[in-house]
């Protein structure tokens, strides 16, 4: 077996097998499985304790509870009504207890409609409130209506509610709820970018240098070529983060569709999970490869010009501060992706995976520029990786610290040495 | 099988590692490196295993260059421990071993009987961290002649090992070489090179100072030592001419003379002046060569 498989299988390998993949594997995958059943166990919770909220009504017309009981009853059937003949301070108090959600003070008015006060003990709780005020409404209407002798056509008329329809005239643009899902996605996607390949290219950093620091480097490269070596490494340590999405994606891919029928409209549809749009997955992967190649090849020849491991935060964190701005901007440029400077930022290739990504999963973007994006990116990969593997031939045989430029010259004086 | 270094000059900079080095070293033997720190021991090494080029002059095998595709007949012993901390024994002999194009299977085999050989059988499956500094040499040694190299580079064999271990790494070494291994080592300490090298070198400040087969050496360097043992005053005999250096012990002189003849003239003047225990004509030991040629800042 050539031994750029021999490097890449042993970093694989050696990888999936430590406790510490496997443990942050099932606590991320977990929190998945719980994310995606939330609603069931939100209702787990909630089943056995009153989900049906009690308003006593005062009725000082004496004649429309019962047909606001029926109103409501067909506008939400846990909100239980009952009449009451108390006075209003024995039924404040009874708020105030917690016996009662609210009260409604029901009368008439001038025009001889109804009208009410609600008293609760707080105004958090709308949606009963609206409730409420909903089911009037339409006593209301059904009352004037009565007084004003309409047929029941008549009534229809005006009920029905008015036409009204959105058209977007430019081209190539998402409607606005279009956009607020595709937001959800790509807000998801940025942050897997983001944590995935901060997190997989210091593992590549520290894996260069632990070699480095335990001399094995110096067995390594008399038997492997060091650039063999380093893509080995950076296509390896990439295997293991995408096993780690497989298993990621996946579990959570069955949760969901297990959770199908709870999970329409609310939270889900929001995050655009309901019709997901591929072109906007098959981005995101691409981007987080390139991203993953850009910044793994980076951390691998920073890794291999320190010589122990305590070296390499330091060393990397020039690169972590770019990672951490370009998702800084995307994350801005999420409400204004057609911002002048979110396109700028986009051309530029250390910001690229971020916010052009950002930018192709929200705008309707002519395919040239996420094509130009991806060409710009992968002639920097290109270049950093032929600058990289040179530092990284000089660098993983120098020991000594002194500073991060100095290194780099004198790595690349060794390689020319060669 | 001949490994030749042929007129080998590096630089770094300004700085010379190694300058004008020729060696020829052939099939079925062990050479040794001497020199202080930094005499260019490691870079000849570096430059012969394909790490490092040579700023001049030529490294060859069999001639042919030494490259990737060589790499699997070398093995190396780093002169720093060059293992994974965080691995298991088997895990990381085997990964080298199939870097140096050896299968699993055979890998494995050969591990159980090295390990069996340097009685440690119960690390196969330990991480080397867990192990001591002496164990973690055997496993070293075991990670460069895994795959039966047929050209064995070791850099400091046996620093920090106890003399028992040392007794097992050299019987292995011996072993190898028998086996027709060209063994190339460096070491600090002479007695080691003395036991197991026909050839040798010197190495002092990146030039070679000494080369050549111990005995010539020997030979050529002239100087003899010489050890008298008496009940009399032997102090008078550092004016004697012919001697270089005088020693003083408890029973008597360790002289350095400049040849066989001195040895005969302090006899004759030392004969019948009191009772002789002990008089000694010896070949000079490679320590004193050492001293000699690169400086006695050096022992």
């Amino acid at each position: 077996m050539n031994n750029f498989w021999v490097v890449l299988s042993h970093t694989y390998l050696s990888k999936i097998k430590t406790k510490q993949f496997i443990i942050s594997t099932l606590i991320t995958l977990a929190l998945i499985l719980v994310m995606a059943n939330i609603t069931n166990i939100i209702d787990f919770f909630q089943s056995d304790e009153d989900v049906k909220e009690t308003v006593a009504v005062l009725d000082e017309t004496n004649e429309l509870s019962d047909t606001f009981k029926v109103t409501i009853g067909a506008i939400n059937e846990d909100i239980e009504i009952i009449s009451s003949t108390v006075s209003e301070d024995e039924l404040k108090k009874d708020v105030l207890e917690g016996e009662l959600d609210a009260y409604v003070l029901l009368q008439y008015d001038g025009n001889n409609l109804p009208k009410a006060t609600y008293y609760s003990e707080t105004l958090s709780n709308s949606s009963l409130s609206q409730n409420i005020e909903m089911a009037l409404q339409q006593l209301k209407m059904s009352l004037a209506a009565n007084q004003l002798q309409l047929t029941p056509d008549q009534l229809t008329l005006l009920n029905d509610p008015v036409e009204f329809e959105q058209v977007a005239i430019g081209d190539n643009v998402k409607s606005e709820e279009e956009l607020n899902q595709a937001r959800g996605l790509v807000y998801v996607l940025l942050f897997v970018i983001y944590f995935s390949v901060i997190m997989y290219a210091t593992m590549i950093a520290t894996e260069v240098a632990t070699e480095k620091s335990s001399r094995v480097m110096e067995i390594l490269i008399s038997s492997v070529h060091p650039v063999a070596q380093m893509f080995a490494k950076i296509f390896g340590v990439a295997l293991v983060g995408l096993t780690q999405l497989v298993i990621w994606l996946g579990g959570g891919y069955i949760a969901l569709r297990q959770n199908m029928d709870e999970m329409t409209g609310g939270f889900f549809s929001f995050f655009g999970f309901g019709n997901t749009s591929i072109s906007t997955i098959v981005y995101a992967v691409v981007f987080f490869l390139l991203g993953f190649l850009l910044y793994a090849t980076m951390a691998a020849f920073l890794g291999s010009l320190v010589s122990r491991i305590e070296d390499v935060n330091q060393v990397i964190q020039p690169m972590i501060w770019l990672i951490v701005i370009g998702f800084m901007l995307a994350m801005t440029g999420l409400g204004t992706p057609d911002a002048t400077y979110v396109t700028i930022s986009s051309y530029i290739p250390v910001f690229t995976p971020m916010i052009m990504f950002m930018r192709v999963g929200l705008l309707e973007l002519p395919i040239w520029e996420p094509v130009l994006g991806i060409a710009v990116l992968i002639l920097t990969i290109i270049v950093l990786a032929i600058f990289g593997a040179r530092v990284y031939k000089g660098g993983v045989l120098m020991y000594g610290n002194s500073s991060a430029l100095k290194d780099i010259k004198k790595a690349l004086q060794l390689t020319k040495n060669k | 099988m001949v490994l030749k270094i042929e007129h080998v000059t590096k630089r770094f900079g300004n700085f010379t590692a190694v300058n004008d080095l020729s060696l020829s070293i052939p099939e079925n033997e062990m050479f040794g490196f001497l020199g202080a720190n930094g005499a260019g021991k490691t870079t000849t090494f570096r430059m012969i295993l394909g790490l490092l080029e040579a700023t001049e002059g030529k490294i060859t095998w069999n001639d042919e260059k030494i490259d990737y595709s060589t790499s699997p007949y070398i093995g190396y012993l780093p002169e720093e421990r060059g293992l994974y901390p965080k691995l298991k024994v088997s895990e990381q002999i085997v990964y080298l071993a199939r870097l140096r194009k050896m299968n699993k299977v055979d890998a494995l085999i050969e591990l159980n009987y090295w390990l069996d050989r340097f009685k440690v059988p119960e690390y196969k499956e330990k991480r080397v961290e867990e192990l001591s500094k002496g164990n973690q040499q055997k496993i070293q040694f075991i990670a460069a002649v895994i795959h039966k190299p047929k050209l064995l580079i070791l850099d400091e064999p046996f620093s920090g090992l106890d003399p028992l271990n040392v007794e097992m790494l050299k019987d292995a070494v011996k072993e190898l070489k028998a086996a027709g291994t060209s063994i190339v080592f460096s070491s600090h300490r002479m007695e080691h090179v003395e036991e197991l090298c026909e050839h040798l070198c010197i190495m002092h400040h990146g030039s070679p100072v000494v080369h050549g087969s111990l005995r010539e050496i020997k030979r050529s360097f002239g100087k003899k030592n010489l050890i008298v043992n008496a009940d009399f005053d032997l102090t008078f005999l550092k004016e004697f001419p012919g001697v270089t250096k005088t020693k003083t012990t408890s029973e008597g002189v360790t002289l350095q003379i400049e040849g066989e003849h001195v040895a005969e003239s302090i006899l004759n003047k030392i004969a019948g002046k009191g009772f002789i225990r002990k008089f000694v004509l010896d070949e000079p030991s490679l320590n004193d060569i050492f001293i000699e040629k690169v400086g006695a800042e050096y022992e």
